[in-house]
């Protein structure tokens, strides 16, 4: 009896990691960050997209109104795909949509917009890509949902028409 | 007058640059473990992405502001969670991490010890 418990023990234990190990297979191994944690928006300075003067965030976000802050880049490829839904989005006008300009070329920004059209109530630039990582995002295109000062909902990734429905139930 | 000045000079230049050093020992250092989230798998300091560059010139102005590694550390998990961290700290998803090799070592030592006491008997 005595001699059995220990290749038994041995067997449970080896059973146990074997267990861990093949749940771990199910997992994703990309980590992305979660995106229904309410947050404060973060203070910060930058400069006007068109005008290049000074802006503060406190001046941008108002009280009692809904924000949705894209990040975007006119090298950035999904955000071609993105834009259309951007335009679509603005014509309810029931959010605004701010724009962050991710380490960009101005002039090849300013072209993304003319050719494609401009959704944003205003946009601030972002050369060093420092904002963003103020704001918990990652790479572009990314959006945050905001709500006095909060950010509600962060979206990885472009926006499609299922997110821009999303978004449309959740401000209403 | 023109040799102390001189003297004075070197000591300034010394001590900036042993100053930079210690600087960029530390910046190294977080940025060592610090995960980048663009090309996981690779530490900020190892990546080159576009992310990873940005956020080596928010740790530099994170150190220029005087802040403390531990800070810098918490500043970072606060914006993306505690998988940024290459040190986890013990908490319910990370005890397994913890003490698996514990475990491990414990029976391995059992094992052994039964069979020493079984060769002596």
């Amino acid at each position: 009896m005595k001699n059995k418990i220990l290749p038994f023990s041995v067997i449970v234990i080896f059973g146990i990691i074997f267990f861990i190990f093949y749940k771990g297979l199910e997992d994703s191994k990309i980590y992305t960050p979660d995106v229904n944690i309410k947050k404060e928006i973060p203070v910060f300075n930058s400069k006007e997209f068109f005008s290049g003067e000074n802006v503060k965030s406190l001046s941008i976000f108002e009280l009692d109104k809904f924000y949705l802050l894209n990040i975007w880049s006119s090298w950035c490829v999904p955000c071609r795909q993105e834009h259309p839904f951007l335009m679509n989005l603005n014509l309810d006008n029931e959010v605004n949509i701010i724009g962050m300009n991710y380490k960009d070329n101005l002039k090849n920004a300013e072209n993304f917009l003319k050719e494609l059209g401009n959704p944003y109530k205003e946009i601030f630039i972002d050369l060093d890509g420092t904002i963003a990582i103020e704001w918990g995002a990652y790479g572009v295109p990314e959006s945050f949902l905001i709500y006095n000062n909060e950010i509600i909902k962060k979206y990885i990734g472009p926006l499609n028409q299922e997110l821009v429905n999303e978004i449309n139930l959740l401000i209403k | 007058m023109k040799i102390l000045s001189f003297f004075l000079i070197v000591i300034l230049f010394y001590t900036s640059s042993v100053l930079k050093a210690d600087e960029l020992d530390k910046r190294n250092n977080i940025t060592k473990n610090l995960r980048c989230l663009v090309c996981q798998g690779q530490s900020i300091y190892d990546s080159d992405s576009e992310f990873a560059n940005s956020l080596k010139i928010l740790v530099d102005r994170k150190i220029d502001e005087g802040l403390t590694d531990a800070e810098i550390y918490e500043y970072f998990k606060n914006k993306y969670g505690e998988w940024i961290l290459y040190d986890p700290k013990l908490n319910k998803n990370t005890y397994i991490l913890w003490f698996m090799p514990l475990l491990i070592f414990l029976l391995g030592g059992a094992i052994i010890f039964k069979k020493l006491k079984k060769k002596h008997n």
